[in-house]
């Protein structure tokens, strides 16, 4: 009993005070004002002046700060814009690869697989700065263009909004093609034979029975690349320069260079908040998933 | 034996070019003379050398090592915990916000993580340092361990255990002798890839670091950030090896005791 | 489906009598296990609905029937798996609801086997002796013994995934006796095998209880595995044993309709009973058609509802009228079943009823002497039915 008992609080007690408590201080500091101090907040709870007291200073003021700033709105709109369009982005790549892994020959599917496998493995940081030396003005991808003759002035790519596109597809494309790869493996081939012989053509038999049959890794593939990308701090600050707007990138400055803790708290409310109805949708995808293979 | 049709086989040669092609790039140059990066002026070491002069690296780079070595182990125990708890715990009060809380970290956005985490070290009055990264890469690591443990823990036959038990076994015993040996692989498999996270991590390793302890990825951003320098591309590229040659070679050892135990399966189904 | 092929080994007398193992006639024994009024609830699901069983030792005892009947709920609360939410179960007079799985005298062997992927064919017999910590020479001559019996030596070495299924069901049977518990479950032990190698290794496992004197208690769907090797079979159903009985016992005199179908094939005649002197009843099954006569043991009301139960293989069919024939019944042969060592006759009698009429092929390239829309007469004796009440 004693044993179950420690076998269930230890990681529980783990994640209560390393994870849900840092999120109530969170919540709370984004209801607090800036202050010259340190912490930089107000105000600070004291046992002598109560809970009342206390609770009676917190205010909504950061959070109608956001709104009329038109920095956070638009940062939040820009991480949505990219954030949709880098998942589209990524799926359009991605599953043309998946498709084609899913029917190559048997005895390549593994080493196919891990090839998918090897960058994610690989440091983030690492692959994204390797597009720093290609897109650069005088980068590889500059130097062969002007050397074959296709331009006559570099191209300026890095710090614009297409290199952060071009990072997010290269690094969040393995999320993409792996649930779809699995998917579509799963597929009985007979499928398509059937629709086939019911007088299909290939392309119908692929947008009548593939595609509907590799939903589930579709849908999968966009909340792994949609999530983590509308927070991405790293890809906007490597290769977006400073025209490029993300929520993650203002939040880190806030934080950071500006020392507003409340504004920063309440920025990543807001983001947890937008959040929420995406990680809600993918459990439950998830969830029919795992109900429908059992 | 079906064949690749031309549309698949353009298709696998770009994807996979798209994936490679820069990390090629990367490779090729770490071996250039030249202080330019993007300007190849022969063949040569010398930013390897560099880089094994550089004392800040060096540092950083052990600084990592420890984190994550530390992290992961305690993360892979916390995370086998958690996943035992979730998959054969029954019910216990509190058990949706348990589960909730496993999965939550595995989507929350890094900085969020990182932000949370650093102002509960600064409210409780935890000096940043090594111990602070730590206990961080510790609390999202173990979510990661957790599902890959508990998704093979679902698999498993429980009547293992039951006959661990019915042969005399106590309940510990019975995951001591039997279950832990047999859910080896997916445990082991969690520590690498909680290593690995915690290897790789930047956002989160910003926020609960303090001047005293600094680490690689910390490290490479704020070097990377002036630009591209060669001996980053030194530094990525041993890292690239390493990870290559550990995947492969893992691959390969589960690949070999795959096909080895398929042989044997079939030679007993034959032998009967 | 038929008759099992062996006879089985216990009498189907009434009386204990020297030499034939019969514990449960004889008020002298003690039984081994005892179920008294056990109920098992899961949530609202009854599993096991008041039950009450004496098991004896050194007995087969099978408990059969269709899944979700309670069976499997039944042997883990022997094992300990599950603890009953009424009643007591006893094992050698104890109530063993307070001691764990561990620490009872009962092994089990599962159905997946559930043999340690990670261990040896010689470490999974040992496995339960190191947990009693037996002396290491001991403990070798054990799990030797144990190697010998199930004749697996050769095999000691390899792992579970190198062993064929036969194979590996040996070993978990190895591993659950090599403890010599005082009783051992065996939760279909043989559904995993196919048809011929089933039927082998059944015998195989009467020799093993045969020669290790350990009552097994087994679990099965299978009615021919359970008539082929328990001493009793217990029919169940919706949580409750319908019938507990031996072999022979089930098959011929099974106490209600639904044994009598589950157990075999048979023909269910419903009619109305009147008595018609000593244990003989008249049974009128349709109108206009001559009563039928049959005996019963059991106490019928004039004009109450009762069921006919006769096995095919009781009925004969022949082109005539028997002349000494008790019942004797005419129709039409509607269909024809040839299943090599047997054939089964339907036929179809006035009012629409189907009665199966079995015969041996006895002859190589006999003619077939009816054929079907032929006209035939069925006849069986006093005694071939049993009256069941309906």
């Amino acid at each position: 009993m004693m044993r179950r008992f420690l076998l269930i609080a230890t990681p529980y007690a783990w994640l209560l005070a390393l994870f849900l408590v840092p999120f109530a201080i969170v919540l709370k500091i984004s209801l607090s004002d800036v202050a010259l101090a340190r912490p930089p907040y107000v105000p600070q709870f004291s046992w002598e002046e109560g809970i009342g007291a206390f609770l009676s200073q917190l205010d909504l003021e950061n959070f109608v700060f956001l709104t009329q700033d038109d920095l956070y709105w638009k940062a939040y709109l820009s991480s949505l814009r990219i954030a949709v369009m880098s998942t589209v982005l990524t799926l359009l790549v991605g599953y043309p690869v998946a498709y084609a892994m899913a029917r190559a020959p048997q005895e390549w599917r593994p080493t196919l697989m891990m090839l998918v496998i090897l960058p994610f493995w690989t440091s983030f940081l690492i692959r994204v700065y390797a597009w720093m030396g290609i897109l650069s003005n005088e980068g590889y991808l500059n130097q062969f263009l002007l050397g074959i003759g296709a331009i006559s002035e570099p191209l300026t790519i890095l710090n614009t909004q297409v290199a952060v596109y071009i990072g997010i597809v290269y690094t969040y494309l393995p999320f993409m093609i792996l649930p779809i790869y699995s998917a579509l493996d799963r597929l009985d081939g007979s499928l398509i034979e059937a629709a086939e012989d019911l007088g299909c053509s290939r392309a119908q038999a692929f947008w009548l029975v593939t595609i509907p049959l590799s939903r589930p890794g579709i849908i999968a593939g966009c909340f792994l690349v949609f999530i983590p990308v509308l927070g991405e701090f790293v890809i906007p600050s490597l290769l977006g320069g400073s025209g490029t707007l993300m929520i993650g990138k203002v939040l880190w400055e806030e934080f950071f260079n500006n020392r507003d803790w409340p504004v920063a708290s309440a920025v990543a409310v807001i983001l947890l908040l937008i959040l929420i109805v995406p990680i809600i949708l993918f459990q439950r995808n998830q969830q029919k998933q795992a109900e429908a293979e059992q | 034996m079906m064949r690749l049709s031309w549309f698949n086989t353009v298709s696998l040669t770009l994807g996979f070019a798209f994936l490679y092609i820069p990390m090629i790039i990367l490779v090729i140059y770490s071996f250039n003379d030249s202080q330019l990066v993007t300007v190849w002026a022969g063949f040569s070491t010398r930013w390897y050398g560099e880089l094994l002069q550089n004392e800040a690296f060096l540092n950083a780079a052990w600084v990592t090592l420890k984190v994550a070595v530390f992290s992961s182990t305690i993360a892979t125990v916390l995370g086998t915990m958690a996943a035992y708890v979730l998959v054969r715990g029954g019910r216990f009060m509190g058990r949706t916000l348990f589960s909730g809380m496993i999965y939550a970290p595995l989507v929350m956005p890094e900085v969020i993580t990182g932000l949370s985490l650093l102002l509960l070290f600064i409210g409780i009055g935890l000096d940043r340092g090594v111990l602070t990264i730590v206990l961080a890469h510790t609390t999202f690591s173990m979510c990661y361990v957790s599902v890959v443990v508990s998704s093979r823990l679902i698999t498993f036959d429980k009547s293992l255990e039951e006959a661990a038990l019915d042969l005399g076994c106590s309940q510990a015993e019975a995951f001591r002798l039997v279950t832990l040996p047999i859910i080896a692989p997916a445990v082991i498999s969690g520590w690498l890839l909680a290593f690995t996270l915690s290897l790789d991590d930047l956002v989160i390793a910003s926020f609960t670091a303090g001047p005293s302890a600094t680490t690689l990825p910390i490290k490479i951003f704020s070097a990377v950030r002036l630009g591209v320098s060669p001996e980053i591309n030194a530094l990525s590229t041993l890292m690239i090896a390493i990870v290559t040659v550990g995947v492969i070679t893992a691959s390969l050892v589960s690949k070999r005791a795959m096909v080895r135990q398929q042989r044997d399966e079939q030679e007993a189904a034959r032998a009967q | 489906m038929g008759q099992p092929e062996t006879a089985p080994r216990s009498a189907t007398g009434e009386m204990p009598h020297a030499g034939v193992f019969e514990p449960w006639n004889d008020p002298a024994e003690s039984p081994l296990i005892r179920f008294r009024n056990v109920t098992k609830r899961f949530g609202e699901f009854t599993a096991i609905d008041d039950l009450t069983l004496d098991i004896y030792e050194r007995e087969f005892f099978a408990l059969l029937g269709p899944s979700g009947c309670g069976k499997t709920t039944m042997m883990r609360m022997l094992a300990g798996f599950e603890a009953p939410t009424e009643g007591v179960i006893e094992l050698s007079g104890q109530d063993i609801a307070p001691i764990p799985p561990n620490k009872r005298a009962v092994n089990m062997m599962f159905q997946s086997y559930a043999l340690f992927p990670h261990l040896s064919v010689w470490e999974n017999i040992a496995f339960g002796l190191r947990r009693d910590r037996m002396p290491k020479r001991d403990l070798e001559a054990r799990v030797e013994e144990m190697l010998r019996l199930t004749r697996l030596d050769q095999f000691a070495r390899r792992k579970p995934h190198q062993i064929s299924g036969g194979q590996r069901q040996r070993v978990a049977l190895a591993r659950s006796l090599a403890k010599a518990p005082k009783l051992l479950l065996l939760d279909e032990p043989l559904g995993a095998l196919d048809k011929k190698l089933r039927q082998d290794t059944q015998f195989e496992l009467m020799d093993i209880q045969e020669k290790t004197g350990t009552t097994f208690v087994i679990v099965t769907h299978d009615q021919e595995e359970a008539m082929t090797v328990a001493s009793r079979v217990a029919v169940m159903d919706n949580g409750r044993i319908i019938q507990a009985d031996t072999p022979a016992r089930i098959y011929e005199s099974p106490s209600s309709v639904y044994v009598a179908d589950f157990i075999g094939d048979v023909n269910i005649i419903q009619g109305r009973a009147t008595p018609d002197g000593d244990e003989a009843y008249r049974v009128d099954w349709a109108q206009g058609q001559t009563p039928l006569t049959a005996s019963s043991a059991t106490r019928f009301e004039p004009g109450q509802a009762c069921h006919l139960a006769i096995r095919p293989e009781k009925v004969t069919i022949s082109s005539d009228r028997p002349a000494d024939a008790a019942n004797a019944v005419q129709g039409k042969v509607h269909d024809i079943a040839y299943l090599g060592n047997l054939s089964t006759y339907h036929v179809e009698l006035p009012g629409g009823v189907i009665i199966k009429a079995q015969t041996a092929n006895t002859r190589r390239l006999s003619r077939r002497s009816y054929t079907w829309e032929d006209t035939v007469w069925l006849s069986w004796t006093a005694t071939a039915g049993v009256l069941l009440a309906g």
